[in-house]
């Protein structure tokens, strides 16, 4: 097997190219995928036959949910990959990941509380899927402070992919919370094996909203790790000569 | 169209409240995850130019 790919990762004037140029793309595709998709699901989808209208929160709430869990699996690979292969690339990532899934997270919380009013009569109730989803907002938390109150970056990345790691089991915990326990939540909207219980213009709004929101991510993320990148490299020549190249656009 | 006129749209049944404070809060704090990017970077780049400046002055 070839394994260049890999170690072009290693390298931060490779990303700050290829994330310079991705940028642009993952921008427009997430606006694009966002608008038609959240429309679509506001608008012209019809309204659910139990839940009425209120279920349209669902175009926004499953896909911060299911980024929010995606993003911290994330973490974790970034948190291994930094400890195993010492890639540098993979602590900026980690860093970078935590407040975007940090909002996720809060997106997800409070969306499924205003959606839980009209449906359950609560805004909360400590149902083992929204119990689990408050401790990932709690280690997504711990981890931001973790990685401010070190000042030593190498300490700071090894603590921080230690605790990104250790976390990670609070996962599969999320995912089968609502199989495991006598939940008020309901179960996945999305699985890999079955189809969907919904109709299809029900999902594929949905699926548009959740492509947008990875690609949001995906935008969001290289733009916050380019510039963590430049900072780290500053004093190698060609992130001096992006910094000049930078001051000449400004000026 | 899953709605008569605009008004029903804006009502959304009796669900009105819910839906429109939660995507409004939603696409607040979509926002404010681009806005931030943003403004770190304009920090830094006046951060360079201010250093260039002192140092072109020396």
């Amino acid at each position: 097997m070839n394994w260049t790919w890999l170690h072009k990762w290693g390298s931060p004037k490779w990303f700050y190219d290829m994330s310079g140029k991705c940028l642009p793309w993952l921008a427009g595709a997430s606006a694009l995928l966002l608008a038609i998709g959240l429309a679509w699901g506001l608008a012209f989808v019809p309204p659910d036959y139990q839940q009425g209208n209120s279920f349209r929160i669902i175009y926004i709430h499953v896909p911060a949910a299911l980024l929010a869990q995606s993003i911290y699996l994330m973490l974790a690979v970034a948190g291994i990959a930094g400890m195993v292969w010492k890639m540098k690339l993979a602590d900026v990532a980690l860093r970078q990941a935590a407040p975007i899934g940090a909002w996720m997270t809060v997106i997800a919380l409070t969306t499924g509380a205003i959606w839980g009013k009209p449906t359950w009569g609560a805004y909360w109730v400590w149902d083992a899927r929204l119990t689990s989803m408050l401790i990932l907002l709690f280690l997504y938390l711990g981890l931001i402070a973790l990685g401010q109150a070190i000042t030593d970056r190498d300490s700071a990345a090894r603590a921080c992919a230690v605790l990104a790691v250790v976390g990670v089991v609070n996962i599969p915990i999320i995912k089968y919370s609502v199989e495991w326990w006598n939940t008020l939540h309901q179960p996945a909207s999305f699985s890999l094996a079955h189809k969907p219980a919904m109709p299809a213009q029900m999902w594929l709004p949905l699926l548009l909203a959740v492509l947008g929101f990875y690609c949001f991510f995906g935008a969001v993320l290289f733009a916050r790790m380019r510039l963590e990148v430049l900072r780290r490299e500053s004093g190698s020549r060609w992130a001096d000569a992006e910094n000049a190249r930078l001051i000449e656009d400004r000026t | 169209m899953a709605f008569s006129s605009f008004a029903d749209f804006l009502s959304m049944g009796r669900h009105g409240a819910y839906v429109w404070s939660a995507y409004g809060l939603c696409l607040a704090l979509i926002a404010l995850n681009v806005v931030l990017p943003v403004l770190a970077r304009r920090r830094y780049l006046n951060d360079l130019l201010r250093r260039r400046r002192r140092e072109v002055a020396r």
